[in-house]
């Protein structure tokens, strides 16, 4: 299914039943553009068609969940806030909100793409499209969110600094922020893309997502600092390729924090895998996942 | 370079695995990955199934080859399970092909099932782009032609609303505009002609005749309504249990289609088949044909010639035959009768009974049959009845009424043509 030329007659497109293993056919997601910008605007107009409030649902989730954790797991359970032995420098509640947000966004792209096949399995059944198309798109819409909510944490930084209750001082590490993005994209898809493409053949797993992704939020640093493990646990919890970018965020923005070349490499050469893992699965898949959905 | 070719396949294949496919849990898939290697019969098999029928393949689609020119309009016609829309599946690439190769020239706009890309909660504008992007256009191109994407669709006041809101009419009408706007070298279409009021589907014939005559685009058509076979294409393609039998002419493949056609024989056995409730079972109807016949389809004003093989008890005098026409869903249209001068000799007899169905729209139509004698005293005395003897088919050419005939909004009866007389007003 690629652009070949054949001896005898040019065909802009052969269809044969072999496979690629690691093709993703970028260029002809490139030229799907509009289709992708199409269907982030869809993801986006729909999600808030016919409420009120409308995109402002985007920061009223984030900042309720960070009102609660900060009164469960701050106030009443009293969990540290600590990445490292020196004391936090910023209130609860933008701690919090640095790990709410980005894992809100990891969540959430997991969710919409592990249902990437099935859920559009009545279109994907009757036109092609580049598959990878619906995945890139959900992934970028929920950026959209991401973005927002990003904005709403810089204002209330920006408001607790000035204020002076938030002693911090963000340094050069912030340059690394695009790259934590990045990783956080990258996995999520990863995942996403993964999870879809077994449920094609067994449902089994799109039971876990939901209730599996509640759990790891429990296994990462989210709602509670890195001082919180054991240190003869650390070199296994780890191992979760979502802590490194969870810590790394938190120590570029606030100043201090965690972080520790080593574990930050081993997250990235996790992603990696698990992102060729899920290129793997997804050509695999594509190609014939209608004859099994 | 008019004889460039648009579509070549080569031996194309598409096997399926039988049964359940896809419908197992990961528990299942490991339990019979356990037994596996513990050497046991495979725990999730039902009982009495053999090994072999688990895992059987079916070859939907078996060595298909055939090329395809530009600007050529081709008819696909094929039995339920042919492997009709498995071959266009393949053709647009929703699922590959199990072996050989399709080569394809150029882009392909599909209208299988139009308007399953759409969002409910869009509007048709925003349907519009959504529905070209999935289908390959680009933003700009959609904005060149969105002013002809609305005013065939025929939506204009509605283009602005969400389509949930929006007839099945409307959803439809507006689907196939976009999809046969698009700027596609090859046109593929599966059954969109079903839907959509009797001036639409007329309106869509006659632009993708167009699309193919005058833009010189190839199109692929599949249907089960010959008479718009008869009207878009030039070329048919019969497919049979997943081979191609017939690759040609169109009257020549609707012919060889329609002789495999299955329920349509030309000799009944009415043995077993009789009903009635006040028969005095003096006379036995044993077989129904139609002579000289390969097939029960009958053109235009030919007349349906039966031949009705009976046994009779005794002598019988004043024998009739009544035969009464029903459509395929048992919905009665129309009875005749022959006259009451017909005399059986005992034992077995044969008789020729000769309908004019001239008048009767194209489509598929049962016949029952009943044999009767007058009495002496006028009553009728009812001999024998068979429901549903036999089957047949009526087909039309000529003019588009006759060729587009939609049996629900006019019904089974073709009257004559009416008279129109100008007068002077008043």
């Amino acid at each position: 299914m690629k652009k070949k030329t054949d001896a005898a007659e040019n065909f802009t497109t052969v269809i044969s039943s072999e496979k690629k293993l690691f093709d993703l056919r970028l260029g002809e997601l490139f030229r799907y553009r509009d289709l992708v910008l199409l269907l982030v605007r869809r993801d986006f107009v729909s999600k808030y068609k016919q409420t009120v409030l409308g995109p402002l649902w985007a920061v009223i989730q984030p900042l309720l969940t960070t009102v609660v954790f900060t009164v469960i797991f701050g106030s009443l359970a009293g969990l540290t806030t600590a990445d490292s032995a020196l004391p936090a420098a910023v209130p609860a509640f933008l701690f919090y909100m640095a790990g709410t947000v980005q894992w809100s966004y990891f969540s959430s792209v997991v969710t919409t793409t592990s249902g990437t096949f099935i859920a559009n399995s009545h279109v994907m059944g009757k036109v092609y499209f580049p598959r990878l198309a619906v995945p890139v798109a959900s992934s970028l819409s929920n950026m959209i969110s991401l973005g927002i909510q990003l904005a709403l944490f810089c204002a209330l930084y920006l408001v607790l600094a000035l204020t002076g209750q938030a002693q911090a001082s963000p340094d050069a590490m912030l340059l690394l922020l695009p790259l934590v993005i990045l990783q956080l994209m990258l996995l999520s898809l990863s995942f996403g893309v993964i999870i879809s493409s077994l449920t094609t053949k067994y449902r089994d797993l799109a039971m876990l997502v939901g209730f599996g992704l509640q759990l790891w939020q429990y296994a990462s640093p989210v709602a509670y600092g890195l001082r919180l493990i054991p240190e003869r646990w650390l070199p296994f919890y780890l191992l979760n390729p979502v802590t490194p970018p969870l810590l790394l965020f938190r120590r570029a923005v606030f100043g201090v924090g965690w972080f520790h070349a080593g574990y930050y490499l081993l997250s990235w050469g996790i992603t990696l895998l698990l992102f060729a893992i899920g290129v793997l699965l997804f050509n695999r898949i594509e190609k014939t996942f209608t004859d099994t959905v | 370079m008019t004889d460039q070719i648009m579509i070549k396949a080569e031996n194309v294949s598409k096997e399926y695995r039988l049964g359940v496919i896809g419908g197992t849990t990961l528990r299942e898939e490991l339990q019979r990955l356990g037994a596996r290697l513990r050497g046991r019969d495979d725990p999730t098999r039902k009982l009495g199934e053999s090994a072999l029928a688990r895992g059987e393949r079916f070859l939907a689609l078996d060595g298909v080859s055939f090329a395809i020119r530009k600007g050529e309009a081709v008819g696909i016609i094929g039995h339920n399970g042919a492997g009709k829309s498995t071959l266009l599946k393949l053709i647009t690439r929703v699922t590959a092909p199990s072996g050989g190769r399709i080569g394809l020239n150029g882009r392909v706009a599909s209208m299988l099932e139009v308007g399953t890309g759409f969002h409910p909660e869009l509007t048709g504008r925003e349907n519009i782009y959504m529905n070209g992007a999935i289908l390959g256009m680009s933003r700009s191109e959609i904005d060149d032609k969105l002013e002809q994407i609305v005013d065939f669709s025929e939506v204009r006041p509605f283009i602005d609303t969400p389509v949930k809101r929006y007839s099945s009419g409307m959803y439809v009408k507006l689907a196939f505009s976009v999809a046969a706007h698009l700027d596609s070298e090859i046109v593929i279409m599966d059954e969109v002609l079903a839907v959509g009021d009797m001036a639409f589907q007329k309106k869509c014939l006659d632009k993708m005749r167009q699309a193919a005559t005058v833009e010189g685009r190839t199109v692929l058509y599949v249907s089960h309504n010959m008479s718009t076979i008869r009207q878009l294409c030039d070329r048919v393609i019969v497919l049979n249990k997943g081979k191609i039998v017939f690759d040609g002419g169109v009257e020549e493949g609707i012919e060889q289609y329609t002789k495999s056609s299955v329920g349509f024989q030309t000799v009944y056995d009415c043995f077993g088949r009789h009903t009635g409730y006040h028969t005095d079972e003096k006379l036995h109807i044993d077989t129904v044909s139609y002579p000289n016949k390969d097939y029960p389809s009958f053109r235009d004003a030919e007349p349906i010639e039966l031949a009705v093989d009976y046994t009779a008890s005794e002598r019988l005098e004043r024998l009739a035959f009544r035969v009464t026409v029903k459509t395929r869903e048992n919905q009665t249209i129309g009875m005749a009768a022959s006259p009451a001068c017909l005399c059986a000799e005992k034992g077995k007899n044969r008789v020729l009974l000769r309908l004019n169905a001239d008048a009767l729209a194209p489509g598929k139509y049962c016949l029952k049959l009943v044999a009767f004698s007058m009495g002496a005293l006028g009553a009728n005395q009812t001999h024998d009845v068979v429901e549903t003897a036999c089957a047949f088919e009526k087909q039309c050419g000529g003019d588009s009424d006759k060729l587009l005939w939609n049996s629900s909004w006019w019904g089974h009866l073709m009257l004559p043509e009416l008279t129109a007389e100008e007068t002077d007003h008043g």
